[in-house]
């Protein structure tokens, strides 16, 4: 599935997150959405997810413009993983997966055996087929992660959006979840902190600053040691770890200043 | 794991939860007869057919006026109403508590039973409006224009959850602030007395037409409830995933207030802010059944019914002759129920 944005922006109590963005996600592409904090990437994904209603500017799915589209329409082919759910829900995990299929069925009715065999195989994709019993509240802050990674794939979406999805996994539960990302034919835009994750998965990165479009294209023209300076102030640049793939190493930060700051610790 | 993981995936006990949905009405059918023979005055088996037989067109010998007339006009439509008030409150509060994603919160959250509180002071203490609308109609109306308020603040700031909670307090508190006001500038001590019955809970003022009312309203909102339980499981992991899902959140949100202020609207004006029901009942239930609303919310409706029978059978009985305000007892019940189910959970 394509999404495009077309000079979007979206203020929230008057003061600007996402400022005239314009980008284009082609169908089965992964996307990673790279940025500081703050700098507008829940705030993107949220409005190409139709979560929220851009101030200005559209959003496409497929080249037609969502705005005022019913959420259940939504769902039907675009799922979204937001970041930090935590909560202290009673349901068992199948059942948190299995809202994943209320998009697809009558508000009131229960979930019939297509469903569930669906629920099954989300379950085993994200590797929690064991945990289908437990109660929410005894999981791990990694295996909710997984959970609603499995709730999105059972929405079997033509795009994902995801929000942070590798807080609270351990380096292998990423490594895993950015392989089944990539791999699949569906659309993936996946907001990320791990600049090195970011690289070596997206087809493509978008990197944002202050809410704007700052660069956009394949990792190696995005991830230049002149944009990290710039964006997030850190030196860094590539060199090739020991299979021959590109990894960032990031410079030590200057010391902040030493005369200054014994003089700030004394009375 | 030798568990079979299928046995947990959702909806595969769909047959046992009808069971027990149908032992539930079993068992608040019996709960209705019985607790229609306790009171004051014990009512046997046979004078309870003696008065409800000639009405159904039975050829039974009906009882002398004055005792039929103490079960019919008094004890049935007093028990009835407290199923019907015990699962308007905890369908209210099982509802709340999926919304606002509060555990703490209960169907007077909304400041609604407050709101009732100062029309019902307003027309016993200053008089406004007695003699045509009465207690339960002040009661009715401040619900109603209380929870109109509720409705224009947050109709400024949005239905998020944290919002209905402080909004809803900000409410209640006002209006509490206004029927104490008013209490302590008009009333005088017989009037406070009479409605301290009112404001702690109590079933001894419904009649049949407070209960032809809930009849009409606690089925219709618990339908309604029920129609938006795929959603009210989603509503529990947050706005975004929720609306991701489907979920038309600030129109369900919207809905699902209507519905519970009308409810407790309706529970509160005869009988009072009976407390703790709605809170309890439905911890309770989603403890034994699981959190699932398709599940829960009927299941829910039972528990609270036969939960408010019994405490006002009790109320009843168990200082007799003087009667004990229901809302006392549910209260002393209540919390140690509570605090099982909170310990039971882990949380204590």
């Amino acid at each position: 599935m394509k999404i495009e944005a077309e000079e979007l922006s979206w203020a929230v109590g008057g003061t600007p997150v996402v400022r005239g963005v314009s980008m284009s996600v082609g169908t089965g592409e992964t996307i990673g959405l790279i940025g500081p904090n703050g700098s507008g990437k829940s705030s993107l994904l949220r409005c190409l997810a139709g979560l929220r209603t851009p101030d200005a500017g559209r959003v496409r799915h497929d080249g037609t413009c969502i705005r005022g589209r019913p959420a259940r329409r939504i769902a039907r082919r675009v799922a979204f993983v937001a970041q930090d759910t935590a909560l202290d829900a009673d349901l068992p995990v199948a059942e948190v997966v299995g809202l994943g299929r209320l998009p697809f069925r009558d508000p009131w009715r229960g979930p019939d055996a297509a469903d569930r065999a669906i629920v099954a195989a989300a379950l085993g994709q994200v590797g929690l087929t064991g945990l289908a019993g437990r109660p929410w509240r005894s999981l791990s802050g990694g295996e909710r992660q997984r959970a609603h990674i499995a709730r999105a794939f059972a929405q079997q979406p033509d795009a994902i959006l995801l929000d942070e999805p590798t807080n609270h996994l351990d380096i292998r539960h990423q490594l895993e979840l950015m392989e089944l990302l990539s791999a699949a034919d569906r659309t993936a835009v996946i907001a990320l902190h791990d600049l090195n994750l970011a690289a070596r998965y997206c087809t493509r990165l978008l990197l944002l600053h202050d809410g704007r479009l700052h660069a956009d294209g394949p990792p190696r023209a995005v991830l230049t040691p002149a944009n990290l300076a710039e964006v997030f102030g850190v030196g860094a640049e590539f060199t090739m770890d020991g299979a021959g793939r590109p990894v960032l190493a990031y410079a030590s930060l200057p010391r902040p200043d030493t005369a200054a700051a014994s003089t700030a610790a004394l009375p | 794991m030798t568990a079979d993981p299928a046995a947990a995936l959702p909806g595969s006990s769909s047959a046992r939860q009808c069971g027990t949905l149908a032992l539930g009405a079993a068992v608040l059918a019996a709960s209705i007869a019985a607790a229609v023979r306790l009171g004051t005055v014990d009512v046997s088996w046979t004078d309870l057919a003696r008065v409800v037989g000639p009405r159904l067109g039975l050829d039974v010998e009906p009882l002398p006026p004055l005792a039929d007339s103490l079960v019919w006009d008094l004890r049935l439509p007093r028990v009835l109403m407290a199923a019907l008030v015990g699962a308007a409150l905890a369908v209210c509060g099982t509802v709340l508590q999926a919304v606002t994603r509060n555990a703490l919160a209960d169907p007077y959250l909304l400041g609604v039973s407050s709101g009732a509180s100062t029309g019902a002071v307003a027309v016993v203490v200053l008089g406004i409006g007695a003699g045509t609308v009465g207690v339960t109609g002040g009661a009715l109306v401040g619900a109603l224009l209380s929870f109109g308020l509720l409705v224009a603040l947050l109709h400024r700031t949005g239905l998020d959850s944290d919002r209905i909670v402080l909004t809803g307090v900000v409410v209640g508190q006002l209006c509490a602030a206004l029927t104490s006001l008013v209490l302590m500038a008009a009333a005088d001590a017989d009037t406070t007395r009479a409605l301290t019955h009112w404001l702690l809970g109590s079933m001894a003022p419904a009649r049949w037409d407070a209960v032809a009312l809930c009849a009409i309203a606690v089925p219709l909102g618990l339908l309604a409830a029920w129609l938006h339980a795929n959603a009210l499981d989603a509503l529990a992991f947050g706005t975004d995933t929720a609306a991701s899902l489907g979920v038309d959140v600030r129109r369900t949100r919207m809905i699902l207030l209507v519905v519970t202020a009308v409810l407790t609207s309706a529970a509160v004006a005869t009988v009072g802010a009976i407390g703790f029901v709605g809170l309890i009942v439905p911890h309770g239930v989603r403890f034994v059944v699981g959190a699932r609303h398709r599940i829960l919310l009927p299941h829910a409706a039972l528990a609270g019914a036969v939960f408010l029978v019994w405490t006002d059978a009790l109320a009843r009985v168990a200082f007799a002759p003087r009667e004990l305000p229901v809302g006392v007892l549910t209260a002393l019940l209540g919390v140690p129920l509570f605090l099982l189910v909170l310990r039971r959970r882990g949380d204590l």
